[in-house]
């Protein structure tokens, strides 16, 4: 597959290269609220939204501070508007849809902070992705990042059943469980070359 | 809730009691991503040091002029700019090093605790505290990296800071340096010191 | 919404205006503070880069005695000034007494984490690839970083062919990696075993790569030979 055709960028970023397991990205909610499934999968669909949003806002402000030369402001430019964007689709979901609001809304200030959506955001600027390019690799990215924290969430539940020593309650046996699974997303390396 | 006094506490508490990684797993990202080798936690956990530092001491000093519904975002502004400046720096200092460490200067802007020490911290105490304690914080934050990336690095390839450690015979396992070894070092790191604080309060509660 | 919860303060309500003052304020000053430092750094960064580039082609063609970069575009060779355009650059080389004797480029391919990118050396004497040196890579190390170390693997560019089909269209012999132990054409790139995905990408940017450039470059080699470093 050719590095540059959507395919590989989506499923690179899905497996190969997912956000959280190869990339650390986005660690804090993994370890965080990654504790049940029924949570776990709002928060990762919530988690793509925002993905998309930031990464069509970066898409538009790295061409613009392209044509400006001013490259250099690109790391506060980003930020700025990225967190005023989820914030402002924050509003609009609380006024027009109350429903949706309480389900994904309540992730949405914790996820601004997520360094997956600001790394998203450098990524595709870093790897030149073209508008369309960069919208499947932030499709790709979101879902493996649901992927990962489903994946964890589950795994963690049928091991609130087992009887485990004192010392591994919390966040040590999360993290050798990710350092398994990242063992495991290791084999999707490669895929397509 | 918080007085102005600067006590050892106010330096100890990063370091050891709320240690910014093992007790508060705060800025995961880095801690796990650029810990492969010894020099890298370290540059990582400089580079953090500064810009906690710097951030902290200029919100405490603004801290009584921004409006608080405007602070978060003037807060990320601030530390988005001090980051920019790490990263032109180390470019400037060494490519190598700023090659290893990526995108991930740039995003010591999302460390959750940076920006959880300008707004839980930095902003409610005068400038000389909030510089003491994030030193502490950053301190901490660095002590724990080097322990990440020291082990990664002896176990990985069998070297310490580039000095070869075991010889030509050692059997490098190359999985410490791979992204599970970053998971594994942290779980293995966390089971230790909940295993001695758990042996400690045993020793507490059978000599009372 | 979480002011009044985390400070414990009812809240006063500032005027928009300060809000905005307040905001913009910092913007500018933040903005300004960066433009310093890039402006301070940007000289120091540059040289860096410069040396990085210099040290590399001097591996790449190490008994060239300086090089200057040319920039390849639309059928035009120009030589390079410090806004490169979307044209292909490479360095070209000469020796003591300023005669042209091979030419540097830098190249890339997909490999198993990320793209590698490297940068090969190509002497005109021999008509082949004399050096490759890895520039940025994401693969595994211990396994696809072996391609920088393995004597094996680097060998493969002690002379790897790379002639110019005789109607100047593309390269004789397209490069291809093989599986370790089968090379038998001396434009055969000997993968390591373990690492055979990245010694594929370097071997696919060698491909790509020069089988572009060097057709082109052999139009104006006349031009590259009457200049002078």
């Amino acid at each position: 597959m050719e590095p540059s055709s959507l395919n590989f960028i989506f499923f690179n970023a899905f497996l190969a290269n997912n956000f959280v397991l190869a990339l650390f990205l986005g660690l804090c909610p993994f370890l965080g609220v990654s504790g049940k499934l029924d949570t776990a999968f709002p928060m990762g669909v919530a988690t793509m939204f925002v993905m998309l949003i930031s990464s069509v806002c970066a898409f538009f402000i790295n061409q613009v501070l392209v044509a400006y030369g001013i490259e250099y402001l690109r790391l506060i430019s980003y930020i700025a508007v990225i967190a005023s964007a989820v914030q402002l689709v924050e509003m609009i979901l609380k006024k027009f849809s109350p429903g949706l609001f309480r389900s994904l809304g309540i992730f949405l200030p914790l996820i601004t902070t997520n360094c997956a959506i600001l790394g998203l955001a450098l990524f595709q600027t870093f790897k030149e992705y073209n508008f369309l390019q960069s919208m499947v690799y932030a499709l790709g990215a979101g879902a493996g990042f649901t992927l990962a924290i489903l994946l964890i969430a589950g795994l963690r539940e049928r091991l609130d059943l087992a009887s485990l020593p004192s010392i591994t309650q919390g966040a040590a046996l999360s993290l050798m469980i990710g350092g398994l699974l990242s063992l495991s997303f290791m084999g999707f390396a490669g895929l397509g070359s | 809730m918080l007085d102005d006094k600067i006590t050892s506490h106010t330096f100890w508490e990063g370091v050891w009691e709320n240690n910014p990684v093992f007790v508060m797993l705060l800025g995961m990202c880095p801690v796990l991503a650029v810990t492969n080798s010894t020099i890298n936690a370290l540059a990582m956990g400089l580079a953090t040091l500064f810009v906690l530092l710097s951030s902290s001491l200029l919100v405490s000093l603004i801290r009584n002029w921004i409006p608080k519904q405007t602070r978060i975002a003037v807060f990320i502004i601030i530390i988005a700019t001090f980051v920019t400046v790490v990263d032109y720096v180390i470019q400037a200092i060494s490519l190598d090093l700023y090659n290893a460490l990526g995108a991930f200067i740039q995003l010591i802007v999302a460390n959750c605790m940076i920006l959880g020490r300008a707004e839980a911290y930095a902003s409610k105490v005068p400038p000389a505290k909030a510089l003491i304690n994030a030193l502490g914080m950053g301190l901490g934050f660095t002590i724990a990296l080097l322990c990440l990336g020291s082990v990664r690095e002896i176990l990985g390839s069998g070297t310490l800071l580039g000095f070869d450690l075991f010889g030509e015979n050692y059997q490098q396992w190359i999985v410490m340096i791979l992204p599970p070894g970053g998971f594994f070092v942290l779980g293995g790191w966390l089971l230790l010191f909940e295993w001695l604080r758990e042996r400690k309060e045993q020793q507490e509660a059978t000599s009372e | 919404m979480t002011d009044t919860q985390t400070t414990g303060q009812p809240l006063e309500k500032p005027s928009s205006l300060r809000m905005i003052v307040s905001l913009t304020l910092v913007s500018v000053l933040s903005g300004m503070a960066v433009v310093m430092v890039y402006l301070y750094t940007r000289p120091i960064i540059d040289e860096n880069k410069r040396l990085a580039i210099e040290a590399a082609v001097l591996t790449v063609i190490p008994d060239s005695a300086g090089f200057v970069p040319f920039e390849l575009e639309d059928n035009t060779l120009r030589p390079a000034t410090d806004s490169p355009g979307k044209g292909q650059l490479f360095y070209a080389g000469y020796d003591q007494q300023g005669q042209l004797i091979g030419l540097a480029a830098p190249a890339n391919a997909q490999g198993y984490a990320d793209k590698v990118y490297i940068i090969y050396g190509y002497r005109f004497d021999c008509e082949c690839i004399t050096g490759v040196k890895v520039i940025k890579h994401a693969e595994t190390p211990g396994l696809g970083d072996k391609v920088i170390t393995d004597k094996d693997f680097v060998a493969n560019f002690d002379a790897l062919d790379a002639r110019v089909a005789a109607d100047g269209s593309a390269l004789r012999n397209r490069i291809v990696t093989v599986k370790h132990g089968t090379k038998s054409n001396p434009w055969e790139v000997d993968a390591i075993s373990g690492a055979t995905i990245t010694s594929r990408a370097i071997g696919r940017a060698l491909d790509i790569g020069a089988g572009l450039l060097l057709p082109q470059v052999m139009k104006f080699r006349q031009q590259l030979e009457d200049h002078q470093p």
